[in-house]
């Protein structure tokens, strides 16, 4: 089991000030544009989850809080700094492995520390993040031997092992089968709980949405943009089938549909029991 | 970063390797077959040596039976061989493999001699029989010895010279976009020049012929090796480069340890491709200037019409660059192991 006992990094607050993001569409005259004028704040040691449809801007979002993209208009901060470029103190596990080919297992793991010059005096926690991963027989592998769902273990160990104060992760659990998903979503609970970092998780998985967050902010396209906040009041560790959770989901879902149906108002029955409150988009903390 | 295409030839040597490699494409021969393939090595020697004793053949004097000796030699070996086979699965599995391809061997001699020694269709001492060649080989072996030295010596100098100079400029141009606009007109412009254009200025301006010819082959490995590393550098994959830099990469640690691994299968096709335009180069240089080596060998017996000496001289070359070409086959699959997705511990 890995490691409570490294204090140290605790999360920081994230602030993203009217980030606008657009790239070249497709036709080469207008703009598409992937996030519009977003406002977030992400107090230290939160654990926020995004839901949306695809192409609604969550993965651009995290790419500019990671610092690989420059926004067009719009300032991001993390604790008292402004982000200008990519920090290991901000983790970001990819939509994608993106595993490096040349490099075994054990070595993807280890390359944060490699780059950071840490290695001689962190080897021993290579071992214990393969273990948490599960991937101790395939520690040696080439990625190319890897199924999907081990490629993206080893990508999310390759970022924990950092321990980064704010970690992104984009989807990181998408290829997983629904017992190791569980698993995985209770040690990233564990990892978050032990060390207070600042977490931003996207997902397609309401339940997986529910059952990590504090808070779920709910993102729509076209323009890009966060629809609302939504704060998850329950108790932790939290019940995937108690009737507060199910009823949670079932108003999400109707959140989802209304948002996806603007103007229909089939169950409008939001934040009538102080489960569910909903907020504007903008809300500061 | 600017786009460069990859190169067409990348994937050559790839296909090649896998031809070889994949039962499919190469099916072992069926169970029953296999006495065959045994067999076929002693068969076709038999043959050669029977033609070779019976029919009337106007060698040399002085052969004193060499190539019959010689055949008798591979006929012993090949028995051997197949008598030992059962004992090592290793050597079995070669055999199954490799046996058709020394009978066919032994049969182009065969043939060889048919066509020199028996019915004489092409004129003498441009073309001798394989005992005159083996003769000629057996004759002058130190001299040969030396030769093939100093051509490896004048190779490797020339080719890993070439090699380090063409990784520097290679993974600057492709890293940075400063160099690369400085570096690329002057590739793109001296780059396709053939080496062997350079030797007239060559044996002008530099003070030894070694030294020029060592030059000349370095530029020969440096234009399509510098090349592929640019283009396999300049195409590494954005997202490779975006994971190290969240995971805290410093420039050293993208260049060294992402851009230039990423690059890896690229590097080794321009350094299939030098390898090619340095054995073109370094045959010419010593023909022209270097007086020592394999290339001044052969044309040296030319001039004395010592044509035996040549094939001689031409085999020897053949073995001395194929083997070369297997040691960095040999390289390769050991660097890109993780390509074939080979663990290896
Ligand atoms: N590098 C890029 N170049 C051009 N357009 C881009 C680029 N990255 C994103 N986009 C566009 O921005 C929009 C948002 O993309 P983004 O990847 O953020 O969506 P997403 O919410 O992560 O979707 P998904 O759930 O499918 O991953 C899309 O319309 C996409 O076409
Ligand atoms: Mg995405």
């Amino acid at each position: 089991m890995v490691m409570e006992n490294q204090a140290s990094n605790e999360g920081s607050a994230l602030r993203i000030l009217d980030a606008t993001k657009s790239f070249p569409a497709p036709d080469n005259v207008a703009r598409n544009v992937a996030l519009n004028a977003t406002t977030l704040s992400v107090a230290a040691g939160e654990f926020i989850s995004i839901i949306g449809p695809s192409g609604c801007g969550k993965s651009t979002l995290l790419r500019l809080i990671a610092g690989l993209d420059v926004p067009d208009s719009g300032e991001l901060w993390v604790g008292n700094d402004r982000i200008t470029g990519p920090s290991a103190e901000r983790g970001l596990v990819f939509q994608d492995p993106n595993l490096f080919p040349w490099l075994t297992v054990s070595r993807n793991i280890q390359s944060g520390l490699v780059a950071r010059g840490l290695l001689q005096r962190k080897r021993p926690e290579v071992d214990e993040f393969i273990r948490l991963v599960g991937l101790e027989k395939f520690a040696h592998a080439y990625p190319h031997h890897l199924s999907g769902g081990m490629a993206q273990r080893t990508a999310l160990a390759r970022a924990l092992i950092n321990h980064p104060r704010v970690l992104l992760l984009d989807e990181p659990l998408g290829a997983l089968d629904a017992f190791t998903r569980m698993r995985m979503q209770d040690e990233v609970l564990r990892l978050w709980q032990a060390r207070r970092t600042t977490m931003l998780l996207v997902t397609h998985d309401i339940d997986e949405a529910i059952y990590m967050a504090d808070r779920i902010v709910v993102m729509t396209p076209h323009p890009g943009r966060v629809e609302r906040t939504i704060t998850v009041s329950l108790d932790r560790p939290r019940q995937r089938n108690s009737p507060e959770f199910l009823r949670l989901r079932g108003e999400i879902l109707d959140l989802l549909h209304l948002t996806g149906n603007a103007g229909e108002s089939a169950n409008g029955k939001s934040g009538k029991n102080g489960l569910l409150e909903p907020e504007p988009a903008a809300q500061s903390l | 970063m600017l786009p460069i295409g990859q190169h067409p030839v990348s994937a050559v040597p790839q296909i090649a390797k896998e031809q070889l490699e994949n039962p499919a494409l190469n099916p072992p021969a069926a169970p029953g077959a296999r006495w065959q393939t045994l067999l076929s090595v002693p068969a076709a020697t038999l043959v050669t040596l029977a033609i070779h004793l019976c029919l009337p053949n106007n060698e040399p004097a002085n052969e004193a039976g060499l190539y019959s000796r010689f055949l008798a030699g591979v006929l012993a070996v090949a028995i051997l061989a197949d008598g030992v086979q059962f004992l090592w699965s290793g050597l079995k599995r070669w055999m199954r493999n490799m046996c058709p391809i020394f009978a066919a061997a032994i049969l182009t001699l065969c043939g060889w001699e048919l066509i020199t020694g028996v019915l004489h269709w092409l004129p003498l001492p441009y073309f001798p029989a394989p005992g005159a060649v083996l003769q000629s080989m057996v004759d002058d072996r130190a001299l040969l010895l030396d030769c093939t030295w100093h051509s490896l010596v004048l190779l490797l100098s020339g080719y890993v010279l070439g090699v380090l100079i063409a990784l520097v400029t290679g993974v600057c141009i492709g890293w940075s976009s400063h160099m690369r606009y400085w570096g690329m007109p002057v590739l793109k412009v001296v780059g396709p020049i053939p080496a062997t254009a350079w030797i007239p200025l060559a044996m002008v301006l530099s003070p030894s012929a070694v030294f020029s010819s060592i030059i000349l082959i370095a530029l020969a490995v440096w234009f399509p090796v510098t090349m592929l590393t640019v283009s396999g550098i300049a195409n590494t994959r954005a997202s490779y480069l975006d994971v190290a830099r969240t995971l805290g990469a410093s420039r050293w640690y993208l260049i060294f340890r992402v851009a230039i691994p990423a690059a890896m299968p690229n590097i080794f096709v321009g350094l299939f491709m030098g390898l090619g335009t340095s054995f073109l180069t370094l045959v010419v240089a010593e023909t022209v200037g270097v007086k020592s080596g394999l290339g001044w060998y052969v044309s040296w017996a030319q001039g004395w019409a010592e044509y035996g000496k040549v094939f001689a001289a031409l085999i020897i070359m053949a073995a001395f660059f194929s083997t070369i070409m297997t040691v960095l086959f040999k390289v390769r699959d050991r660097v890109l192991g993780w390509q074939k997705g080979i663990i290896k511990w």
